[in-house]
């Protein structure tokens, strides 16, 4: 088989891509925040545990209630994690059952720097708002596909399991609802102890450092989201390690930038795919004439044309 | 190009037991799929906001359409690699392909959620490149398509040699088609072997932005390279299986390439291999692969399925045997798709106290869903020519049978 250089040289884009994607030099672009994101700041240490944001996201999202299994007159709000009625929560953590050790703490939306499910998501269901950085879903577009939940490492975003035509809930720090209408998120307007305030993000991290070195002894040492996964725009300081408070241990490389990576290392421009293609045709058609060579001397091609073309002046003659 | 008489109808009755059979099992998944339709998804399975994807991707998307791999593994052998000996299987792993894709394709929307708006993938403005999703989906979505077109010359052929008058239209339009497609063909096979090396190996790809969730044994970013590879060893066994399975059923003798074609699977098994070890070494994760947790005994049973297929089929005298080529087959099947289970499923972990196991009526979808495609082949088989033609001697000994 005769192989110009060229064409060597092509096959290896795809090939060798497979390859090389991983190996390559990653210029690990800088994740850096907009200097307008906007996020959150939450103090465990100042959380009263009074639940008013969990209500509070609720009226304003017009979330339904979860009531608890044990509730027969069903009256009460009490959702016993994050789910497809309740984008914010707060938990308690108990070193012990008497009660000396414990902390309050959120969840929510982190509204990440790079955030995994916007570039998960096929269709651009999930967005990240420029410049503001918040991080929303557009029911409109999303095709159900669950990538964001299986790409979040927080496992925000959930999924309205029993529903018929569902869709999937995050927090979106209110952007269409409080955010618009008082210039806040619901959680951070009612919150009686200010335990978590809105903000620009550079502010609100500036805040936190002042609190922990103002009370080095109260605070753990690190602030949870400053770097975790590129940094996200909701931040957390607290008492107790942020594994007590169900966090996970992340990396502070983003797992979205290494799978972006790798992608557009194989489909930049589309080179790889249409380079392969090109060359996969090539060797297909070289073998191809010889095939033919071979299938002339049986003339098994030519003895069924031949019948196709009878058979066709046949229908034609008998019209 | 035209190899018309490479193949034939396989003359047998189409209502037997075992299509009654799959039928009951067809018409039960496809019920159970109609209360997924009124009830939402969680009134039948088991998934959950930490396990998010369950069996019907695992299996029926991941693992299925590399069961589904034979026409792409073959088209390989046969058009680049040049040996047009083993053109005769080429139909039969294409059928086997075309429902394989399908049963992928039908599952998707079995599972997506807002199945209505699946549009939005036909709209370049909602089209999010950064995501291997968005390209497993058009690339899936374009090799059915393929796929289709390449089965088509066999029911052209159907058509233009039909002697019964009951369709003239039909047999005029299939004339006419029939030698324009054979010269355009090639392309599309061309364009059948690009799409699944790509598509392939962005199934895995899928899983590195997982990369919290996803043990180390398995994440890497040389999932795609992984999944490309064994997705090829697992379509030369599967046309192994298949081959084997319609042997026995349709009482057929064994076809003699298949013997050949299993002196393949070694190489490209090796290459995995040697990608698997190197990687997990390169990342200094071999002692976590070989701890013996959980974790480890679900890689060590991969590796082991598949070395052990490997490891036959070495040998000169088990490839003489079409027992031992089958059972290696069989080997490199089960391995093959546990690596795929391992990376979809077991080696998931998301953070908090989750666990899935699949429930009954999930089950039974999936299984409804293989049925059919089992189903559509032996229908398909008994319609139109996509068999290949048995050698003079073999037809023989078949007869004497």
């Amino acid at each position: 088989m005769k192989t110009t250089r060229r064409n060597f040289l092509k096959t290896a884009a795809m090939g060798g891509a497979l390859i090389a994607a991983p190996l390559s030099l990653r210029a690990q672009e800088e994740i850096t925040a907009n200097e307008n994101a906007v996020g959150m700041l939450y103090d465990s240490t100042l959380c009263v545990g009074c639940k008013a944001c969990v209500t509070k996201c609720k009226q304003v999202n017009d979330m339904a209630a979860a009531p608890a299994p044990t509730d027969k007159d069903r009256l009460w709000d009490s959702p016993p994690d994050l789910d497809y009625r309740t984008r914010n929560i707060i938990k308690l953590y108990k070193e012990d059952e008497d009660g000396k050790n414990w902390a309050y703490v959120k969840y929510q939306c982190m509204h990440c720097v790079k955030p995994s499910c916007v570039s998960a998501c096929p269709v651009s269901a999930m967005q990240k708002e420029e410049g503001t950085g918040i991080v929303f879903y557009d029911k409109n577009k999303c095709i159900g596909c669950r990538y964001c939940q299986i790409a979040c490492p927080f496992n925000i975003p959930k999924f309205e399991w029993p529903e018929a035509f569902p869709k999937i809930v995050k927090c979106d720090l209110c952007k269409f609802t409080n955010l618009k209408l008082k210039g806040e998120p619901a959680c951070c307007e009612t919150c009686p102890t200010g335990a978590v305030i809105y903000g620009k993000r550079k502010d609100l991290l500036a805040e936190a450092k002042r609190r922990l070195a103002a009370n080095p002894e109260k605070y753990q040492k690190e602030i949870y989201g400053e770097y975790e996964v590129g940094g996200t725009n909701v931040i957390y300081i607290a008492g107790t390690t942020f594994e007590n408070l169900g966090f996970p241990e992340l990396e502070h490389d983003s797992a979205a930038l290494m799978s972006e990576h790798v992608q557009h290392t194989l489909y930049k421009g589309f080179i790889a795919p249409v380079a392969l293609y090109g060359f996969l045709a090539m060797v297909a058609l070289k073998n191809r004439k010889t095939k033919q060579q071979v299938e002339h001397e049986h003339e098994t091609d030519h003895e069924l044309e031949e019948e196709i073309k009878k058979e066709l002046k046949h229908k034609d003659g008998g019209k | 190009m035209v190899h018309h008489d490479e193949y034939h109808i396989h003359k047998a009755k189409i209502l037997t037991p075992s299509f009654y059979v799959l039928l009951f099992f067809t018409v039960l998944g496809f019920l159970l799929i109609g209360v997924r339709f009124v009830k939402g998804i969680g009134a039948v399975s088991n998934m959950s906001d930490g396990y998010p994807w369950g069996i019907w991707i695992a299996y029926d998307v991941a693992t299925s359409t590399a069961l589904a791999c034979g026409g792409y593994a073959m088209a390989i052998i046969i058009y680049i690699m040049n040996r047009m000996k083993y053109h005769p299987l080429i139909r039969s792993a294409l059928v086997t392909s075309m429902f394989g894709y399908m049963l992928a394709g039908m599952s998707v929307m079995v599972d997506i959620g807002r199945y209505w708006n699946s549009y939005s993938f036909f709209i370049p403005s909602r089209w999010q490149t950064n995501s291997v999703m968005f390209e497993v989906a058009v690339c899936i979505m374009a090799y059915n398509v393929v796929l289709m077109i390449e089965v088509l010359p066999a029911i052209l052929e159907r058509f233009i040699h039909s002697e019964t008058t009951r369709f003239p239209k039909l047999k005029h339009y299939a004339l006419i088609i029939y030698p324009r497609l054979d010269k355009v063909l090639i392309f599309i096979v061309v364009l059948g072997i690009t799409l699944p090396t790509m598509h392939q190996s962005s199934l895995g790809s899928m899983l590195i932005i997982a990369k919290s969730k996803l043990n180390p044994i398995w994440h890497t970013e040389f999932l795609p390279l992984l999944f490309v590879i064994n997705a090829l060893y697992i379509g030369y066994s599967v046309v192994i299986f298949e081959s084997f399975m319609s042997s026995i059923s349709f009482n057929r003798p064994f076809e003699s390439e298949i013997q050949r074609l299993s002196k393949v699977i070694p190489y490209v098994t090796a290459v995995w291999l040697f990608v698997r070890f190197a990687d997990l070494w390169y990342r200094d994760q071999l002692g976590a692969a070989f701890a013996g947790d959980y974790n480890s005994w679900m890689f060590i049973t991969e590796i082991l399925l598949i070395s052990g297929g490997t490891f036959i089929l070495m040998w000169r005298q088990y490839r003489t045997s079409p027992r031992m080529v089958f059972i290696s087959a069989m080997l490199l099947l089960i391995g093959g798709g546990w690596y795929r289970f391992n990376v979809y499923l077991l080696g998931f972990k998301p953070h908090g106290n989750w666990s899935y196991f699949p429930s009954l009526p999930e089950f039974f979808i999936t299984i409804g869903l293989v049925a059919f495609e089992i189903l559509g082949y032996m229908v398909l088989v008994k319609l139109f020519p996509i068999m290949p033609k048995l050698h003079k001697h073999e037809a023989q000994t078949a007869q004497a049978h």
